[in-house]
């Protein structure tokens, strides 16, 4: 009998027997996401899932990412799979109003400068010593779009797929801090108070619902391992802009949404073992995403002058900001930035143009990366 | 194949493919737009 209490007591202090010091980082970790996600408001949606998820993976003796763990299954499920990133863009798409884009099309162009952080990054993680697709994904935070980050990632880093999305949506929360300033540093006075006149083109409702099929068509086509990417965005958008399947769009940006987005946010934080998080490795994903969003800016932002010369002056090189995927964050810094310098100066609807072409954009680097790679006989075909 | 000549190509490419795809894009936007213009007796497009 005594043996039999001795034995059961023990049994309750195993937990505490086989924490690691990693482990009681880790929980550190997870409890300063939360902090994050519900003290600070930073992408609450997903810091609170992913730090409690990162508290419960690292727990001594839970086994919640072991074979038949909880955790293990939704991960196999929808994350291996690559499935919750996607259901996630078909909300996005029912979320998302193209209009302003559609009203002025040649900004799509900022889009696809505001990507070009990722294809720099890329250089810079091959230069630290990253491995091609490790490379690939880790630069993908430049995309400045979770969902996207976590596709690529989950598709060929698995193992960093904690970093690079804590990087990502940490990084996407902070854009309002991290873009003023190159913003400031890259343009003139002169240039930063540029009035643009009103673009008001009204947009046929058949225009609206042709553009997702057409989008969708012509890109999947072009770059066809994006295809997956590019049609769930697409889709939801096209369900919005029918009005026909009100029901289908409701699901889909709302109860379809939330169930994925807390069961990805979990997901992630399951990743983040003691053993997988706690490398200098992951510092570097910190860095080099904090570059990647810095580059995308920057970019944007030259591109934004370049086009501002092209057309005499016409163009706010600030909204080359906005050409990133923090929608409609990014395009919010902008206006702001604006208004400092010129309080008559809104600048509000062009950002939301080029932040429009910036969530294309993502995508659409996204795909072409992809299929660049299938071309280059990196990926299978 | 080696490290740079994956990365440069890759980046280039990407780079170069990205905005070629969004150019397009918005010709393709303009096009719809010619052949399918916005009449006024249209309930005007809402904004989100």
């Amino acid at each position: 009998m005594e043996s039999a209490l001795f034995s059961g007591l023990q049994g309750l202090f195993l937990g505490i027997a086989n924490l690691s010091l990693g482990q009681v980082i880790m929980i550190l970790v997870g409890s300063a996401l939360l902090y994050l996600g519900i003290k600070k408001g930073y992408e609450p949606l997903l810091l609170v899932p992913i730090g409690f998820g990162a508290i419960l993976v690292n727990i001594p003796l839970a086994e919640m990412m072991e074979k038949d763990g909880f955790l293990r299954f939704f991960y196999d499920t929808g994350v291996l799979t690559e499935v919750f990133p996607l259901l996630i863009f078909i909300g996005i798409g029912a979320m998302t109003d193209f209009q302003p884009l559609l009203e002025n099309p040649k900004i799509i162009l900022l889009g696809a400068a505001g990507q070009f952080g990722i294809f720099l990054t890329l250089l810079l993680a091959l230069a630290v010593g990253f491995d091609k697709l490790d490379a690939v994904a880790v630069a993908i935070i430049g995309a400045c779009d979770g969902p996207t980050a976590i596709y690529v990632s989950s598709k060929f880093a698995p193992h960093l797929l904690g970093a690079i999305s804590v990087a990502a949506y940490s990084y996407m929360s902070l854009v309002p801090l991290i873009q003023p300033p190159i913003m400031r540093l890259l343009t003139t006075d002169r240039e930063r108070k540029i009035v643009m006149g009103l673009v008001r083109q009204p947009v046929s409702k058949t225009t609206k619902i042709l553009f997702p099929i057409v989008v969708t068509i012509f890109a999947s086509i072009l770059a066809p391992k994006g295809a997956p990417l590019i049609g769930t965005v697409m889709l939801g958008n096209l369900m919005k802009e029918s009005g026909v399947v009100d029901r289908l769009k409701s699901a889909s940006e709302n109860e379809i949404a939330n169930i994925v987005t807390l069961l990805l946010g979990l997901c992630i934080g399951a990743t983040m073992e003691a053993d997988r998080f706690l490398r200098a490795q992951t510092l570097l994903i910190l860095g080099l995403g904090f570059v990647a969003i810095s580059l995308d800016t920057a970019v944007g932002v030259l591109f934004g002058k370049l086009m501002c010369f092209l057309t005499g002056g016409k163009i706010n090189p600030l909204i080359g900001a906005a050409g990133i995927s923090a929608f409609p964050m990014s395009a919010r810094v902008v206006q702001v930035e604006g208004q400092k310098y010129n309080k008559k100066n809104y600048l509000l609807m062009h950002a939301m143009s080029a932040n429009a072409g910036g969530q294309i954009g993502s995508v659409i680097a996204a795909a072409v990366m992809l299929s660049v790679l299938q071309g280059m006989g990196i990926i299978g075909g | 194949m080696d490290t740079w000549t994956f990365g440069w190509t890759l980046a280039l490419i990407g780079m170069g493919g990205t905005m070629l795809v969004l150019w397009i894009l918005s010709l393709l936007i303009l096009l719809i737009k010619k052949l399918f213009p916005y009449r006024p007796e249209e309930p005007a497009a809402k904004k989100g």
